[in-house]
């Protein structure tokens, strides 16, 4: 489990424009590139003091790489980091709230209580 | 010393600044009452003619992250930048600049540490919706100095919402033990049942409307202990999984004290979610 390392992709790339159009339209190469480049980054660090030990599970990896929420959801990363990014990437293609509603629609399958976020 | 003229508990909901700008077909249907309902709120802080404002929110994992996570920090600076890109993206808010009171913020930090508060601090805070929020529906002018106070109702493990009464509390002891002539009101945002990311979320309503009416009693009644007698970390989730906001209502009704019945109450049901806003005037009126 590396709910922590999910929730890091999500929290990096949601605050970056570039990387939020970027993950939209290469999901998989945008995942590769920064579970190879970026996932070790300290954030409040220079290069040079980069951790060595972070990489996604298999499924962690698969999910994020299909743009797959509800999996997102089910594997336990934090939902607010997930719906904040996706709405970055999708609401333009809804109409007003569409997507949102859509969201709720396709977690509806879960039921309390929630996959843990704790990290 | 200093007078605690008002004590604020209010939600902060992030599209309130782009339906009260929006015009012609863009201007949602309720826009125009809620509009006319934070008008109305903001008058409550206005008549208490304040100097200073503490302003108590949640960092929505932009500046604090997982890598080190503060329980409760202060801000303790000059200035204050404000708003997000992400903020801006989704919810159209504006690039803000505060003032930041920071005579008052060392002396709660010092003040705090030493009355069992273990409270990190930030010297360079730039700060989020839960903030900017309060300060465009109650002081949209912006014109007064701020001391900025996070808590951590986001990333497990949280604290429990008795600690969040008990620091509402020692907030209060220190604004009104703070040796200076200055009229300050403490605004304090939070939710009440919301969903995000979840199956609940953006629905008609808040989530749970019965949690939303008894959480509203509690607070209007200054019930905490009964709010507290009913109200878990666990418990928390079942009325929509970003509830835990809530426990910053919770810390409001620390600040305004046990059965002290909040002088203005509305609400506003929306889509999504449940606005709430509250004013206390502690010393019985305003003078």
């Amino acid at each position: 489990m590396s709910k922590y390392l999910l929730n890091k992709f999500l929290f990096t790339v949601d605050r970056d424009p570039e990387l939020v159009e970027r993950y939209r339209e290469d999901p998989r190469g945008t995942v590769e590139w920064w579970e190879a480049e970026q996932a070790n980054r300290l954030l409040s660090c220079h290069g040079g003091e980069a951790s060595t030990w972070l990489r996604f599970e298999d499924a962690e990896r698969e999910a994020l790489a299909a743009h797959d929420y509800p999996r997102l959801f089910e594997l336990g990363a934090h939902p607010f980091l997930t719906l904040t990014l996706f709405i970055a990437m999708f609401e333009r293609d809804h109409e007003p709230l569409g997507f949102q509603t859509e969201y709720a629609r396709r977690l509806a399958h879960m039921t309390l209580p929630y996959p843990d976020i704790a990290t | 010393m200093a007078e605690l003229v008002a004590v604020i508990a209010s939600t902060h909901h992030p599209f309130y600044y782009r339906a009260s700008t929006a015009t012609g077909e863009d201007r949602p249907p309720f826009a125009d009452e809620w509009v006319r309902k934070v008008e109305a709120f903001r008058e409550t802080l206005t008549k208490a003619r304040p100097d200073v404002l503490v302003m108590v929110g949640s960092d929505h994992f932009h500046q604090l992250w997982l890598d080190n996570m503060p329980q409760f920090l202060v801000g303790k600076a000059p200035f204050y930048d404000a708003n997000w890109y992400n903020e801006e993206r989704e919810f159209g808010l504006p690039r803000m600049l505060f003032t930041g009171q920071e005579d008052l913020s060392a002396y709660i930090l010092r003040e705090g540490l030493d009355a069992g508060f273990d409270l990190a601090f930030s010297n360079e805070l730039r700060i989020d919706h839960s903030i900017t929020c309060p300060i465009i529906t109650l002081r949209p002018q912006n014109d007064l100095p701020i001391v900025p106070i996070y808590t951590n109702i986001f990333a497990p493990p949280l604290p429990r919402p008795k600690r969040f009464v008990q620091l509402g509390r020692t907030i209060r002891e220190l604004v009104e033990s703070w040796p200076a002539d200055k009229r300050v009101a403490v605004i304090g945002t939070g939710h009440l049942s919301l969903e995000l990311g979840g199956p609940r979320q953006f629905g008609p309503h808040g989530p749970d409307p019965e949690f939303d009416r008894r959480a509203v009693e509690w607070i209007s009644s200054g019930d905490i202990e009964g709010c507290l007698s009913e109200v878990t970390l666990d418990s928390l989730h079942l009325p929509g999984n970003a509830t835990h906001g809530f426990m910053d209502f919770m810390l409001m009704m620390g600040v305004a004290g046990e059965g002290a019945k909040a002088d203005y109450v509305d609400t506003y049901d929306l889509f999504h979610t449940m606005e709430a806003y509250f004013t206390w005037y502690p010393n019985g009126g305003v003078a």
